[in-house]
């Protein structure tokens, strides 16, 4: 018997709530994943202010708290005159801040590309353009693998702040039902098992991801 | 849209938040540093020949780096309330803070001790010194160097994320934002102004660390950046 | 004899360190050159001028045609005309051999995929390795990748090719293989500008060499030069190496 009156219908109730903490992490992904593109193209554009413009993104956001991201988007949308349901303001506030974190990991896969690659593709007669696309995207796409799996991660355990403007994912599911039976800590567990059980995954594949990038990285040129 | 945005009346609240950014320095400062001890701590168990010991912190690692922090805060609240304990909301805060700071300086930590040469240990020991010295001269303060962007990223993090806390009660910078919205109906304004103020906090804070590792880390200032690479 | 190269009093620094103070040569169609001297010299950044990945502080550099120095300069008429051979290879890892030669063709001088086959079929067999077409860089030796290399630069039909210490990085069994690439396509006519370190090779197969001391053209003239010494830098060179 379980105690407290936590029953099934509670558990069935978190694993919705799990569901979303998965829907709203695929929504920071995807659209944080092609803001960071941009903003990673834009921070080593050859255009002073247009990389200006990204760093001072990039610096903004990694310089707030997501709790507060969160609250001027939620806030911010009431103001423009959209009562809109808690997601949505999550969903933006998530994908503003993985844009900025992204951006970053990608510029510094796209930076370590060896100089001598963009050399080459250079002497070659190929346009920035060529050069990006063919040659160093390619490469940085395989650097990029393992860091972007990591912050997966990060992703996911930072949807739980939406639970604070009202979206019921795993954290608010949990709280709704603590609600009825009062057993925060054994809920807060319960929660806690379902996240680990969502994270660890994501963290061992990207560490052997890691592992590999490592292996295979031997340099592919004089030794 | 016929908002009329008044700053005003959310800026004359300063006092207010100088008192709750008071609270969060009085929450990550002390979690920083005990936090970055249990770390190398910890990171010292994972590299030990303890199995047990070597297990037990990493099992401790993992668990802490695949929960969210928000969760985390709870359990510790609402855990030890439930064991009988009264602790006020900035203990229950201060603890979860160390508990998941140190767990994340644990890996920078093992990374920098882990990326020493055999070879270095090595040259130590035949020079005669101790267990515990050549431990001390030749792990402990290069890794701590090397990995000391790392960790002042780390501890950046930190101080943002203290903003959960706000969520425990804990009158800390975020928890004053919603205070001052309730008085003022101006949240949007007041999240804005806390925006730039964790802003400055965290541009102060870089400063200060990159200020304390010039006075530590001689050789980086001596040689400077570059020299540190090496 | 046309000059298809002239550099004129070029003059380059790095941050305070002098480099280039004053180097003047010319070289014509046809015409194999080595450019001979210690580490330091400025030889290896000579060679980088000439293509304009090093820009120049002064002086002028005119290469068929194309005045480097300029700033207004079409860079990729330039790279068309001018290929070049690092000593680290940097080959595309993530392309096959083929793919490799195939891809400046292709993107550059839009040739269709069947044309870029043919040429890197070509270029392969000029350099022995036509089996090797569907290999990664990382399953070939160094030889093997600088070989391919040369495939790549050739594959743009160059008028002029450099080479930039191409055996430097090599095993000394796998020098030859390369070198013997480098003889044949001097054989076939090709302007070619070699920084080098192989003395007995540059004797055999340049038509001039030059030797370069502290930034400046010490001292010019045909292989025979090396048997025979005008200069006392030179004379040291050769009897301490590098």
């Amino acid at each position: 018997m379980i105690s407290g009156g936590l029953n099934i219908h509670h558990l069935y109730f978190l694993l919705i709530g799990a569901a979303w903490t998965i829907c709203l992490s695929l929504i920071a992904f995807v659209g944080g994943g092609i803001g960071g593109g941009v903003i990673a193209l834009c921070r080593i554009s050859p255009l002073r202010p247009v990389r200006w413009l990204a760093i001072g993104y990039i610096q903004l956001i990694q310089g707030t708290p997501l709790l507060v991201v969160l609250f001027v988007c939620y806030f911010g949308l009431s103001i423009l005159g959209f009562s809109l349901p808690g997601i949505v303001a999550a969903g933006l506030a998530m994908v503003v801040y993985v844009s900025a974190y992204m951006g970053e990991i990608w510029r510094g896969c796209i930076e370590s590309v060896a100089r001598t690659q963009w050399e080459a593709a250079e002497c070659l007669a190929l346009s920035r353009a060529q050069r990006m696309r063919l040659v160093i995207l390619p490469q940085a796409v395989r650097i990029a693998t393992p860091p972007t799996v990591g912050f997966m991660v990060q992703i996911v355990k930072n949807t739980s702040l939406a639970s604070i403007v009202g979206f019921v994912e795993l954290v608010r599911a949990g709280q709704l039902i603590n609600n009825s039976i009062f057993q925060p800590f054994m809920v807060y567990v319960l929660i806690a098992i379902l996240y680990f059980a969502m994270c660890y995954p994501l963290s061992a594949w990207s560490r052997k991801l890691e592992r590999r990038m490592q292996f295979a990285a031997r340099p592919v040129g004089p030794a | 849209m016929n908002y009329e945005f008044d700053f005003a009346s959310v800026l004359e609240r300063w006092p207010q938040f100088i008192e709750g950014a008071w609270m969060t320095v009085r929450l990550s400062f002390p979690a920083t540093v005990i936090g970055f001890v249990a770390g190398t701590l910890l990171a010292a168990g994972r590299r030990s020949s303890v199995a047990w010991l070597v297990r037990a912190c990493g099992i401790y690692v993992e668990v802490i780096r695949n929960t969210p922090l928000l969760v985390q805060v709870f359990l510790v609240f609402f855990g030890l309330s439930s064991l009988g304990w009264q602790v006020s909301a900035f203990a229950a805060a201060l603890l979860s803070l160390v508990i998941n700071v140190a767990a994340y300086s644990c890996e920078i930590m093992r990374a920098g001790m882990d990326s020493i040469h055999r070879g270095q240990l090595e040259a130590a020991e035949c020079l005669g010194l101790s267990r515990r010295q050549v431990y001390w001269h030749v792990i402990l303060r290069p890794a701590m160097e090397k990995v000391y962007p790392a960790l002042t990223s780390q501890f950046v993090l930190l101080m943002l994320a203290s903003s959960i806390t706000s969520q425990i009660s804990v009158e800390e910078l975020t928890a004053i934002a919603a205070r001052v919205q309730s008085e003022t109906f101006r949240p949007f304004e007041a999240y804005i102004l806390v925006a730039v103020a964790y802003l400055m906090l965290s541009l102060l804070m870089r400063a200060g660390l990159w200020a304390c590792g010039q006075m530590i880390f001689t050789r980086r200032r001596r040689l400077g950046a570059q020299g540190a690479g090496r | 004899m046309t000059t298809v190269v002239e550099l004129k009093d070029v003059h380059k620094r790095f941050g305070s360190n002098a480099v280039l103070r004053g180097v003047s040569f010319s070289i014509a169609r046809g015409r194999v050159t080595a450019i001979i001297g210690r580490s330091g010299s400025g030889k290896s950044t000579a060679l980088r001028c000439m293509n304009r990945l090093e820009i120049i502080d002064s002086g002028t550099i005119d290469v068929c045609g194309h005045a480097i120095h300029s700033p207004d300069i079409d860079l990729r008429r330039l790279r068309m005309d001018v290929g070049i051979v690092f000593q680290s290879y940097n080959l595309f890892p993530h392309l096959t051999v083929e793919e490799n030669v195939t891809l400046a063709p292709v993107a550059v001088k839009k040739k269709s995929a069947a044309q870029a086959r043919e040429i890197a079929e070509r270029t392969l067999r000029q350099v022995g390795l036509a089996d090797k077409a569907r290999a990664y860089p990382e399953q070939l030796s160094g030889g093997q990748q600088q070989r391919v290399a040369i495939a790549r630069s050739l594959a743009m039909e160059p008028q002029v090719m450099l080479f930039d210490e191409v055996t430097s990085a090599l095993d000394p069994q796998l020098t030859g293989e390369v070198l013997r690439v480098i003889e044949a396509l001097a054989a076939d006519g090709m302007t070619m500008v070699l920084v080098t370190h192989e003395m007995e090779f540059a004797a055999r197969v340049a038509d001039d060499i030059v030797f370069m001391h502290q930034g400046k053209v010490w001292e010019t003239g045909p292989g025979s030069m090396l048997r025979d010494p005008q200069t006392a830098e030179l004379r040291e060179f050769l009897a301490h190496g590098l």
